[in-house]
């Protein structure tokens, strides 16, 4: 009985914080509900053109059709693997540069941010513009006329190079944000000295501890890069990379049902994609962030 | 220390120069990549086509009827879906974090959100242009379940309207995204402090967790306006150039020089560049007081 009383004020505390989030939830719900409809309905639209290829027939046409043309696969692969070239890089060059900073060299972070920024400050079509303008002519080393490198836009492995350095830089606001934010969450400090004093080396530490505790960061980083790099349209049409977004837009130019069939096989198999990554990285990503 | 460390890491501390060195392949990417190709996208701006140095381009900005309209357009539709896409993202995104919504939501949210602006571009154009579009499926929904002419009220998707609206769909998934991370960054023994020190849930929110994540919240949606006035691909795609924002109107200034004048496309380039660096400055400042509460 007495047990009871003690436990009576921290009781009805919960009983109002609950009673809260219970209002809390419906609206949850309400959000949640019109965001999923924002979503869906342009897909179910989608879906029901690409089905109507034939009079009064619902059916496969179109999609029969865009699988038959060597084009799409072609293109398509090479956009998957550009993305996957970008995501790589991009951890090998941000992970490592955000840990340190935070750890080491605090005084260079003013500066990193103000960097990670700068591809928000100069979108795609304007750095595709200076990229363009840059490498397109040879690079020498000043004053001497030593050729250091050759135009990377003449040859077809310069060219992949130059659009996955131009991907990383459009990925480059979303990645550093997210991994510095989850780097923010996890106290990488305490983390670090209890490693060194397991005795790990640095290449150690960040692949086997930082990495796992970031990696809720990381997937975040990872589908927003994803999200940029495949169907992107703007880097690879003026660089004149046959990816994906560029035959898209081509065959919208020609076709009537083909290009929604593809739009929603794309939307499918990014979606796959998505599902992968989320299930290689534990699937609950979110419990490292919530630490 | 931390006054001299900027300037003079090499005298005062051999190890910081060896600190350095750690962040050297970032730095070094940035230069090749960003600030490089930047800068001679600058030296141009400042040519005429004779080839001599003048700051007519810049001037030309302000009386070209075709560019002032280009930007004025192009303002207003990344202002609509920076505030639109942001507030309905935050609140979707604190629908599935600490608004109650079961965990399985959550991580289909999130990766349907992914999903989603994935869909920008070609793509997102086509799957609205059949949703939206004049023959499209909830046009022609709304006219025969309910009687409504969207075209005869005044919508056009190939508009203003009609563009906002698309650009809402990679918009608001984007602000959950980067807001989902600043929202698990609130820490339960704030709220269990709170709750303890006997305040309600409305005083938590306003109190204490919202001018935490403020900053972050008005951070992001400035990452969303720089989305939106960067974007290039869906509005072409939509259009084929017939709706006259900024980044269509530079599109057409690299194939083919429509202005005549390389240098006014340069120009054109940086004043866009000018406008982001703007609402960048505001971001950083908005990083710092956010960094206060959310280390």
């Amino acid at each position: 009985m007495s047990a009871i009383t003690t436990d009576a004020p921290v009781g009805q505390g919960k009983k109002r914080w609950s009673f809260r989030q219970a209002g809390t939830r419906f609206w949850s719900w309400v959000w949640f509900l019109l965001g999923a409809i924002y979503f869906l309905v342009p897909l179910y639209a989608t879906l029901r053109h690409s089905l109507r290829m034939e009079r009064d027939v619902i059916g496969f046409k179109a999609y029969v059709r865009a699988f038959e043309d060597n084009d799409f696969w072609e293109t398509f692969l090479l956009s998957n693997g550009l993305a996957v070239a970008t995501i790589i890089c991009s951890v090998i060059l941000i992970v490592p540069t955000a840990y340190w900073i935070r750890l080491r060299l605090p005084q260079a972070r003013r500066i990193a941010e103000f960097i990670t920024l700068l591809p928000f400050v100069i979108p795609a079509i304007i750095l595709v513009f200076g990229l363009i303008r840059t490498y397109s002519a040879p690079i020498d080393i000043p004053f001497t006329g030593i050729e250091l490198l050759k135009p990377l836009t003449t040859t077809k492995f310069g060219t992949y190079a130059l659009i996955t350095a131009g991907y990383m830089v459009l990925a480059m606001p979303y990645m550093y944000r997210s991994v510095d934010t989850g780097m923010r969450v996890v106290d990488i400090r305490t983390l670090t000295e209890a490693a060194q004093s397991l005795g790990a080396g640095w290449f150690a530490i960040i692949t086997q501890v930082i990495l796992p505790n970031v990696r809720s960061a990381l997937l975040s980083g990872a589908l927003l890069t994803f999200a940029i790099v495949v169907g992107e349209v703007t880097l690879a049409a003026f660089l004149g990379v046959d990816a994906f977004g560029p035959y898209l837009f081509l065959i919208g130019q020609h076709r009537a049902y083909e290009p929604a069939a593809l739009s929603f096989v794309t939307f499918l198999m990014t979606w796959f994609a998505m599902g992968m990554i989320q299930f290689v990285t534990g699937g609950q990503g979110q419990a490292a962030g919530a630490h | 220390m931390a006054q001299t460390s900027m300037s003079l890491p090499r005298v005062k501390e051999p190890s910081n120069l060896k600190n350095w060195f750690g962040v050297t392949p970032f730095f070094l990417f940035a230069i090749l990549f960003i600030v490089l190709p930047s800068l001679y996208l600058v030296e141009g701006s400042f040519f005429n086509a004779e080839g001599r140095f003048t700051f007519q381009n810049y001037l030309d900005l302000f009386t070209t009827p075709l560019i002032v309209e280009a930007y004025k357009l192009s303002i207003q539709i990344s202002a609509a879906t920076a505030i639109g896409g942001g507030v309905f993202g935050f609140l979707l995104a604190y629908a599935i974090t600490v608004g109650g919504l079961p965990r399985q939501l959550r991580s289909a949210l999130i990766t349907f959100s992914g999903v989603a602006s994935n869909f920008a571009g070609v793509p997102l154009a086509f799957a609205f242009i059949a949703t939206l579009g004049r023959r499209g499926f909830v046009t022609l929904q709304l006219l025969e379940q309910f009687g409504i002419d969207l075209y005869k009220s005044g919508f056009d998707l190939y508009t203003f309207w009609g563009l906002t609206a698309i650009y809402m769909f990679f918009q608001f998934p984007l602000m959950v995204l980067v807001m989902v991370p600043a929202l698990d960054g609130l820490k339960k023994e704030w709220r269990e402090a709170a709750e303890n020190l006997g305040a309600t849930y409305f005083q938590y929110w306003t109190r204490i967790a919202m001018p935490i994540l403020l900053p972050s919240i008005l951070g992001s949606m400035i990452l969303l306006f720089g989305n939106a006035f960067g974007a290039y691909a869906t509005a072409y795609a939509l259009t084929g150039g017939r709706l006259g924002i900024i980044t269509i109107q530079i599109g057409a200034q690299i194939r083919g020089d429509v202005l005549h004048n390389p240098g006014l496309g340069y120009a054109m380039a940086m004043g866009m560049v000018i406008i982001m660096a703007v609402s960048l400055a505001g971001y950083s400042w908005l990083q710092k007081v956010s960094e206060r509460w959310l280390r």
